[in-house]
């Protein structure tokens, strides 16, 4: 990668869940702004900003499930329009649990199949590996914040190895 | 004349994803719909057949920022079922687990949601760290909201799905070096919750309206667990018979289902606890601030901020006073065998009051349950609001494309939370 002195695109868009990882990540921010504001060009974060920006992104988090085929159509093309992709807590990385209603018996399938049907949803939600291809990943129902700052190192370290810092956990 | 349609597919700076849509003919609005593009999740089915000892943290996952009001209102209602009395001792941890929750999720919903429409930002993060203003500002926000955190982590295990509440008690305690810490790091940022409420006393916004409230309200001291509902005409209930106050109705112009009280809409959230409790607040709140409180009781919406951050700074003095007057000792879980038992849960959340209810089996599993969370009840005030809102900006000639921003800051006043929400919105069947 040719040396640079731009700052990280990232984008975080969050899918079908609770958003807990998003609320962990304006918990670690804390401790991390002052870092992460010169490094990160916070381009799509729809939880810190109003004028958000749908171009390209260095790194984009996804956070939840995949519920609808809307949901394949943009998670696709935030895909082609990053150069890494980091699935982010348990709904992302597994499915559950917003995808609990895979595994609902006969009589619950029955019993919310109207709004599935009413909603366009997907007939089953989908973890994120089952629609992009995912560069990294990072589990925990909310995101386990450890695993997220190693990730988070190493993406910068490879991104503007100029800044990189030695691996913190918080 | 003015006739046209107005629609926001993602509203930003919220707690989830709502869209809101507005029809305008001949300069009056016809048509607001408020509502979550965010997919059913099925929590209330998915808890049939569950063991009840899973159901808290099941629940706190219909939302990360406010779930551990979930599991607080969970475990009353399996409590509740059990017929379990919790110890003293469990109910200050519970307190002060509420106390964190408060003091962190109204500090990002203040700092980093509506802060920035007050200095004409983008984002939080855009304040000017060379402005000294700004400057402290920053670190305001982030410092209030970890100590926030900081409690909760120490009292609860974890701010966003805490682990140590269960049934019947607490599986850890808080030690003599984490509390001394917490109350060091409480104290430390209480003159930023003095100005975090001087900024959203003087800010610029305001929008009033006739309108009633509704919050369980203690008996004692100010607080977000305990007590009966009162409303803003002066009626006390039980908390069993919340949910006989709720009147289910489908909005004819709306797709949501909404809550109404004696046929009229109401609100929930810090600005009903203020207006119907501000004597109870901490002594030393009611001190620091007589003249913010003398602006309660109030139909401000925005009023809802400021009684926010006054909030803030009660949870910082009363979660203050508990860690340095009390010991905790390591206490064994309080059991009982489970019964054919319905149980009910009310708690203050952060946005309002928050209502779980489980029907519990003799063998131990749940046989149904219902969730009714705050911002469902205040959806018929967010769409009249803004309707009103549109009527007015039509009447004083702003161009409609800067009408958005100003329907996003009055919602935003509103604090909803569509990651509940997508819990309650249900199709109109027409």
């Amino acid at each position: 990668m040719e040396p640079n002195n731009k700052k990280i695109a990232i984008g975080w868009f969050s899918f079908s869940c609770c958003e807990d990882s998003t609320i962990v990540f304006t918990e670690l921010m804390n401790d991390h702004w002052q870092e992460w504001k010169h490094i990160f060009d916070f381009r799509h974060v729809k939880v810190l900003k109003t004028h958000n920006i749908m171009d390209a992104f260095d790194i984009a988090f996804i956070e939840g499930a995949i519920a609808s085929p809307e949901h394949v159509e943009k998670l696709k093309h935030i895909r082609s329009i990053s150069k890494k992709l980091v699935a982010i807590g348990a709904c992302a990385v597994t499915g559950g649990p917003s995808a609990q209603r895979n595994n609902f018996n006969d009589e619950q399938k029955a019993n919310i199949a109207f709004l599935v049907e009413r909603f366009g949803a997907l007939p089953e939600v989908l973890k994120v590996s089952d629609v992009v291809t995912v560069d990294a990943s990072v589990p925990g129902c909310p995101m386990n914040t450890d695993i997220f700052l190693k990730a988070v190192t190493a993406l910068i370290a490879e991104f503007r190895p100029d800044l990189a810092t030695p691996p913190v956990s918080n | 004349m003015h006739t046209f349609d107005l629609s926001m597919e993602h509203i930003t700076k919220i707690e989830g994803d709502a869209s809101i849509a507005v029809k305008v003919e001949n300069d009056k609005v016809t048509d607001v719909k408020f509502q979550t593009v965010e997919y059913k999740r099925f929590f209330t089915e998915a808890m049939k057949g569950k063991a009840l000892m899973a159901i808290p943290a099941h629940l706190a996952r219909i939302c990360g920022t406010c779930s551990n009001a979930h599991i607080m209102a969970a475990i009353e209602a399996c409590e509740d079922a059990l017929d379990i009395t919790p110890s003293e001792q469990t109910d200050v941890l519970r307190a002060l687990t509420m106390h964190g929750l408060t003091v962190r999720d109204h500090a990002l919903h203040l700092y980093l949601f509506s802060l920035p429409d007050v200095y004409g930002k983008d984002a939080f993060l855009d304040l000017d760290e060379n402005i000294p203003e700004e400057h402290q500002i920053l670190h305001d926000g982030f410092e209030i909201k970890a100590a926030g955190n900081f409690l909760a982590t120490l009292v609860a295990g974890r701010s966003v799905h805490a682990q140590y509440p269960t049934i019947g008690g607490f599986l850890h305690f808080p030690d003599k070096a984490g509390i001394d810490e917490a109350v060091a790091k409480l104290a430390a940022v209480r003159p930023a919750a003095l100005r975090l409420i001087k900024i959203f006393q003087d800010q610029p916004f305001h929008f009033d309206r006739k309108m009633h409230f509704q919050a369980l309200i203690p008996d004692g001291n100010f607080g977000y667990i305990k007590g009966s509902i009162r409303t803003s005409r002066g009626e006390v209930f039980p908390e069993k018979e919340y949910r006989n106050l709720l009147e289910h109705v489908v909005l004819p112009y709306s797709q949501a289902s909404a809550y109404q009280y004696k046929g009229e809409s109401y609100f929930v959230g810090s600005l009903a606890r203020l207006n119907i409790a501000k004597d109870k607040l901490h002594p030393k709140t009611k001190e620091s601030i007589p003249d913010t409180l003398a602006l309660f009781p109030s139909t401000d919406v925005f009023h809802n901020n400021l009684a926010q951050a006054v909030e803030i700074l009660h949870s910082i003095d009363e979660a203050i006073e508990l860690l340095t007057t009390r010991t905790f000792v390591h206490e064994p879980l309080i059991k009982k065998p489970a019964r054919d038992a319905v149980g009910i849960g009310v708690v203050e959340a952060p946005r309002g009051t928050l209502y779980h209810k489980i029907v519990l089996s003799a063998d131990g599993t749940i046989k149904e349950g219902e969730v009714i969370v705050p911002t469902g009840q205040n959806q018929i005030n967010i769409e009249q609001d803004v309707g009103k809102l549109v009527e007015n900006l039509i009447a004083g000639g702003m161009e409609k494309e800067k009408m958005p921003m100003e329907m996003e800051k009055l919602i935003r006043a509103y604090d909803p939370c569509m990651s509940c929400a997508a819990h309650f919105l249900k199709v109109k069947w027409a």
